[in-house]
């Protein structure tokens, strides 16, 4: 019994001694439950509010002026735009400048007069079932009039409700776009992650370092294949979602596959960055996990990007699933064009571009 | 000697050493190896030799002094340097999942050998290191000395002025050793310089020169012969009935650097400035009661390196 306890002992006191001196996961002892719970308490915020709206007001009148300012006091909508026409609204809601738009037609004072149906509507971009619900909250909005400053007990309700995009609301159309991106993002990290890290372990970079091959010679060639294998993914997730989940396609497929590429090679340079951050292919395993976490809880994918507060928000801005969760909607379900994201793809180019550039001079070629 | 003039060196140093943190691993080492020539390093491990292979490779930078390969300045002219040299680590660094063949193909192509020169150069090296049969198998299946072999096969692809090899043959058996180091004659022959790290003795001697390297120190240089003639000691051999008596009077002999054991035989070294050492060692064993012949004998490479190092350590 005695020596039981004495040589169980001894194995814990090992195991201590090793993890105090493995730095990274002794780090994650304490680093995963602090990100985890931080990015949890800001990212599940279901009471969404101040969504980005824009207003068509094209009545231009005392009491469609209230209405607008009504719907911005709820806290529900921001108001961030105004625009004259219908197609203008369609059209920041397809580029994914706004949520939600409000159209006030022209007869609003008649409509209201008769009040047989509602005088405005309310425009929701219907890809995000969050954001849908939310903007819900301000069909409880009553119609006033500019003399009254409390509405009367039966007074209409303003707005009528056009979800855009996924009328039905089907959970698939919402999630199998943004699972293209979560997808690539965690086999091309863990695969670029390993990369440079395997030759390591297994002696092959003292091959590599004695030949003429270049830094960034070594970088792309590790990648490149990769490149490939990201096109054939998506490729596969489109064909089973189409198919299996009759996910629209509504914008160009060459935009798709574009896009795709990019998101592609921003999550190659991470991976290829992690590699060369690790020793072992473990480390490697860990620090992918690692950088995966936030990006899903932060990008948009699982809970709406304008439920986060802001620090959240500009933190997410780095990642490139952010960018990607939001151009792969864009086409996919709004039939939007690469030019409509485009503010989207520069900062995957810039990442892919710094992380590149960071893993290149990281690596060295000599041993010391 | 005369001093050879400096174009003729494949490798000059002056004062190589580095330091790994508290750690000196090689301490002011000077080198002076000329071409088509084979060298040897010859030292225990945790001696130093792999690290001034490094250096020599521009692999690690000297914390000081400086050394010429091939008239280049290492690590500043590292990367021109790697077109000239070839390198062959200590453990095996090819790719286990790939096959002989696609291993010497990458290579080749990390080395820009056109296509038809690569195909041709492969098929010889194929032939020469009788790898042909097995150039479809995986690396990860071959046996020490077909691994080997394939090593050095890697390391010559791109036809290197300066071979570095580095413990090549720890993993290998006598008889393939044999025929690798054969193949290093060759290869000597047709004006390579190879520069090779052992702990075996019986390498060290196929060596046109050689340096001994002791705890990061250059103790001993020279031709295996020179190295053997100027021995800082005296050899002794003690043939006695009772071996373990005998051994028992010679170690705290003063003058006794070290006694090892062969068989019924004694061989011992003796600070060469001892005087009478015969003498000396009769008088010892006759004190103690231990009947045995003493004579003199000629020193191996062993002796010297043995004499190298302990000197040192005293």
């Amino acid at each position: 019994m005695r020596a039981t306890l004495g040589r169980v002992l001894a194995i814990a006191r090992k195991e201590v001694r090793q993890l105090l001196r493995d730095r990274l996961t002794f780090a994650m002892v304490f680093g995963i439950p602090v990100m985890q719970l931080l990015l949890f308490g800001y990212a599940i915020n279901q009471d969404v509010r101040h969504l980005r709206a824009a207003v068509a007001d094209q009545a231009g009148t005392q009491s469609a002026r209230l209405l607008a300012a009504d719907a911005e006091a709820s806290q529900v909508v921001d108001i961030v735009a105004r625009v004259d026409t219908a197609a203008e609204l369609e059209s920041l809601l397809r580029r994914g400048r706004v949520a939600v738009g409000i159209l006030i037609p022209p007869d609003f004072e008649e409509r209201a007069a008769r009040g047989d149906r509602p005088a405005a509507q309310l425009l929701v971009d219907g890809s995000d079932p969050i954001l849908v619900q939310a903007a819900r909250g301000l069909l409880d909005l009553p119609l006033r009039d500019a003399e009254r400053a409390v509405p009367h007990a039966e007074a209409p309700r303003a707005f009528e409700f056009r979800p855009f995009y996924n009328p039905e609301r089907r959970s698939a159309v919402q999630i199998v776009p943004g699972l293209i991106g979560v997808i690539l993002t965690m086999t091309m990290t863990l695969f670029t992650a390993v990369a440079i890290v395997r030759e390591r372990e297994r002696g092959n970079l003292e091959l590599l370092i004695t030949t003429p091959v270049r830094t960034p010679e070594l970088m792309v060639g590790k990648i490149l294949p990769y490149m490939a294998i990201g096109l054939v993914q998506v490729t596969l997730i489109l064909i089973v979602g189409s198919f299996l989940f009759r996910v629209p396609i509504r914008g160009a497929v060459v935009d798709i596959y574009a896009a795709g590429f990019v998101f592609v090679i921003a999550t190659l340079g991470l991976g290829l960055f992690i590699s060369t951050l690790a020793q072992t292919q473990f480390q490697a395993f860990q620090l992918t996990f690692f950088s995966f976490l936030p990006q899903i809880l932060l990008s948009g994918f699982m809970f709406p990007f304008d439920g986060m507060p802001r620090t959240a928000q500009l933190f997410a801005e780095v990642f490139p699933l952010t960018h990607f969760v939001r151009i792969i909607r864009g086409i996919l379900l709004r039939g939007a064009s690469l030019a409509d994201v485009f503010p989207e793809i520069w900062p995957l180019v810039a990442f892919f571009a710094a992380s590149m550039a960071l893993s290149v001079a990281r690596f060295r070629k000599r041993l010391d | 000697m005369t001093e050879a003039p400096t174009d003729s060196l494949a490798i000059e140093a002056h004062h190589l050493t580095r330091r790994f943190g508290a750690q000196l691993a090689v301490d002011g080492v000077d080198l002076a190896i000329p071409r088509a020539r084979i060298h040897g390093f010859l030292g225990p491990n945790g001696s130093g030799k792999t690290t001034t292979i490094r250096m020599l490779c521009g692999l690690l930078t000297p914390t000081s002094g400086e050394a010429r390969v091939l008239g280049l300045r290492v690590p500043a002219e590292a990367e021109k340097l790697r077109l000239l040299i070839g390198y062959m680590t200590q453990r095996f660094s090819l790719y286990d999942d790939l096959t002989i063949r696609e291993n010497l193909d990458f290579v080749a192509e990390v080395h820009s050998l056109a296509r038809d020169e690569r195909r041709a150069r492969i098929d010889e090296l194929l032939a020469e290191y009788r790898l042909g049969p097995r150039a479809a198998q995986r690396a990860g299946t071959l046996s020490g000395g077909q691994r080997q072999r394939l090593a050095l096969a890697a390391s010559l692809v791109h036809r290197p002025q300066l071979l570095f090899l580095d413990e090549p043959t720890s993993a290998v058996d006598p008889q393939s050793r044999r025929e690798f180091w054969e193949s290093l004659f060759r290869l000597v022959d047709a004006g390579t310089t190879i520069l090779v790290s052992t702990h075996y003795m019986d390498e060290a001697e196929r060596c046109h020169g050689l340096s001994i390297l002791h705890e990061g120190v250059l103790v001993a240089h020279g031709t295996p012969r020179e190295l053997m003639a100027g021995i800082a000691a005296t050899v002794v051999e003690i043939e006695a009935d009772d071996v373990r008596g005998a051994r028992a009077a010679l170690d705290p002999l003063p003058e006794v650097l070290s006694v090892a054991q062969l068989g019924t035989r004694l061989h011992a070294l003796l600070d060469r400035d001892a005087p009478e050492p015969e003498a000396r060692l009769r008088h010892a064993l006759d004190e103690a009661g231990v009947a045995a012949r003493v004579e003199l004998a000629h020193a191996s490479l062993e002796d010297v390196f043995v004499a190298a190092t302990q000197r040192r350590a005293s």
